[in-house]
């Protein structure tokens, strides 16, 4: 199925994807919302600027983006794959449960907050360049990666992992002088300790046609929940 | 049934601007275009712009935009404004009628400067004349509202969806420098026409989306102030703290924008000594205009455009340049539909206000 942006209502979109088996091209969209919302298999490749929650409730489908997301991309998403090629805006991957989410530049306020684990299922999100503040914000499993290909000195922002209380968040920098809340555990991390999560880089290089190479050298830190310190107060006062 | 106001709408609200930072004119079909993409995001309950630079002809006057709700509120208002300023002209705000825009009140602007008597009187100059007549018509002159008073520049809004109301209003056949708009979902408060947005003062407008949890405690402290929130919505609010730190307080709207979004005092012991004492200072004196829950809105002042998001950034904002033009919106797509591709797009982040200025703009 090709879509040409002359359908306004993102229901219809979605129906016409289902009636094809789940693999479109979408050019021209802008901003239309929900696209591949809930859809379980086949891939849909977006041209143009998708709207809010993008792959919303996402059940097995892939979905690539050439080009920006906007808010809430793969909200509650439960299987599948999202790839974008360039940034987002908020919230990416709100309460995710599964599934993987690879951004090849930047993302916004608040990504993986609330993304959650359950037995196998352990969403995964990585992140090209930069995360904004409150990244894993409430995150209570899964995986957050932030590869920071440019190196940037700041990578991750302030309030990173309030309310965090499961799941790892891993951050490539050379030095980490962000400000953590008091309850998250934040330790560079050995040697031979990244080779678990190489996988991940090596999926999201292949995505994005990167070296690998540079992205899996460098100093990585790994931020934890610390369970000795439970919270009394998640926010500071006004 | 309930009537609009009577029960709780979940959150919505799109904003949008186009700005050029030169300070050259265009026209205002484009904001028409960008607001329309968010549509999702109202629910037709209000629309409006607010279009500077589009009045060069009478630059120096101030342009009195009027709704009037009921029959004799023009006759009482017109009675009033003559007895205290210069009338230079005055018309019909032309329209055009379309079908999706009902039940209009008479929509009048009138041109005028305060009697030198007038401003002999106030003593502390013509803005604050003009300052004293919109609070004073819009509580004691039953059924009129200002709800545009600047200069060179213009309010335009209604009850509908805001592509509707440009179109409505013939926003096309305008020139401006700024174009902002703003697209409703009312959430807490009627759908009715004086409540849509822009909300102005002068020459300040700002269109917002979000809900503000201060807003009564903002609302009373503006009060002491001789500020009156009549327009049943929280967003009237923010436009007179803005006008009190920038017009009577001589803050900058960068300086303004701490006050509404100020830094947590987690940040602000942070914060180098210097900064810190500036930081503390802001909170201290100026308390009671510190603006609390989600919002994201954009300013309209007199040679410039400020976008502020909420310090925890529950809104989002996205701001593009493109040449000397400047684009916001609510979601990039709107910005995209008028600008296709642009020289650079970032999100505005949590408290930190982003300002463009025409050369020579007001600081």
């Amino acid at each position: 199925m090709k879509y040409n942006g002359k359908t306004y209502l993102a229901n219809e979109i979605n129906d016409q994807i289902k009636a094809a088996g789940g693999t479109a091209t979408l050019t021209e969209v802008l901003g239309e919302r929900f696209i591949a919302c809930g859809l379980k298999e086949g891939v849909v490749t977006i041209e143009g600027t998708p709207g809010n929650a993008l792959g919303a409730y996402l059940d097995g489908a892939k979905i690539v983006v050439k080009g920006n997301g906007q808010d809430a991309v793969g909200d509650t998403m439960n299987e599948g794959k999202i790839v974008i090629h360039g940034s987002v805006g908020d919230t990416l991957g709100y309460a995710m449960r599964g599934g993987k989410i690879f951004v090849r530049d930047n993302v916004c306020y608040r990504a993986g907050v609330h993304i959650k684990e359950y037995g196998e299922k352990v969403p995964l999100i990585v992140i090209g360049g930069k995360a904004g503040c409150f990244l894993g914000e409430y995150m209570a499993g899964g995986i957050i990666i932030v590869l920071n290909k440019d190196n940037a000195p700041d990578p991750i922002a302030d309030y990173t992992g309030v309310g965090m209380y499961g799941g790892k968040i891993l951050v490539r920098a050379e030095s980490l002088d962000t400000v953590l809340p008091e309850q998250i555990k934040c330790r560079r991390m050995e040697k031979g300790e990244l080779s678990a999560f190489t996988p991940y880089i090596k999926e999201y290089s292949a995505e994005f046609g990167m070296d690998e190479s540079a992205l899996v050298s460098g100093t990585f830190y790994l931020l934890e929940p610390d369970s000795n310190n439970p919270y009394k107060r998640l926010y500071t006062n006004n | 049934m309930l009537l609009e106001g009577e029960f709780r709408n979940p959150a919505g609200c799109a904003i949008s601007a186009i700005f050029d930072k030169t300070g050259a004119r265009f026209s205002g079909a484009d904001i028409i275009d960008s607001i329309a993409v968010m549509r999702d995001r109202s629910n037709g309950l209000g629309g409006g712009f607010a279009c500077y630079g589009i009045y060069p002809d009478k630059k120096d006057l101030y342009a009195f935009h009027v709704f009037f709700t009921i029959h004799s509120a023009r006759k009482d208002f017109e009675e009033y404004i003559a007895r205290y300023y210069e009338i230079d002209s005055d018309e019909d705000i032309p329209t055009r009628k379309i079908p999706e825009i009902v039940d209009e009140p008479e929509i009048r602007r009138y041109f005028v400067y305060p009697k030198q008597q007038y401003i002999d009187f106030v003593k502390t100059g013509p803005d604050e004349c003009v300052f004293r007549t919109v609070f004073a018509v819009n509580t004691e002159i039953k059924g009129a509202y200002i709800f545009s008073s600047g200069k060179n520049m213009g309010i335009f809004k209604a009850v509908g969806f805001p592509e509707d109301v440009g179109r409505f209003y013939r926003l096309e056949e305008y020139e401006g420098s700024l174009f902002t708009a703003h697209g409703r979902y009312p959430t807490n408060t009627p759908g009715w026409w004086g409540g849509a947005h822009p909300f102005g003062l002068l020459g300040l407008s700002v269109v917002h989306n979000g809900e503000i949890s201060s807003y009564d405690a903002n609302r009373r402290a503006m009060e002491m102030y001789g500020y009156k929130c009549t327009l049943l919505t929280d967003t009237e609010v923010i436009t007179y703290i803005l006008d009190y730190l920038t017009r009577k307080k001589s803050l900058t709207f960068e300086e303004s924008a701490e006050v509404i979004a100020a830094p947590f005092w987690s940040r602000i012991d942070r914060m180098g000594e210097e900064e810190r004492a500036r930081a503390t200072y802001l909170r201290d004196v100026f308390s009671a205009e510190l603006v609390t829950g989600p919002f994201s809105i954009i300013v309209g002042f007199d040679g410039g455009v400020m976008a502020l998001n909420d310090r925890l950034k529950l809104r989002t904002l996205a701001v593009a340049e493109k040449g000397d033009k400047v684009y916001m919106a609510s979601e990039e797509a709107a910005i995209r539909r008028v600008c296709p591709s642009f020289d650079k797009m970032f999100y505005a982040e949590g408290g930190k206000p982003i300002v463009y200025r025409v050369k020579g703009g007001k600081q």
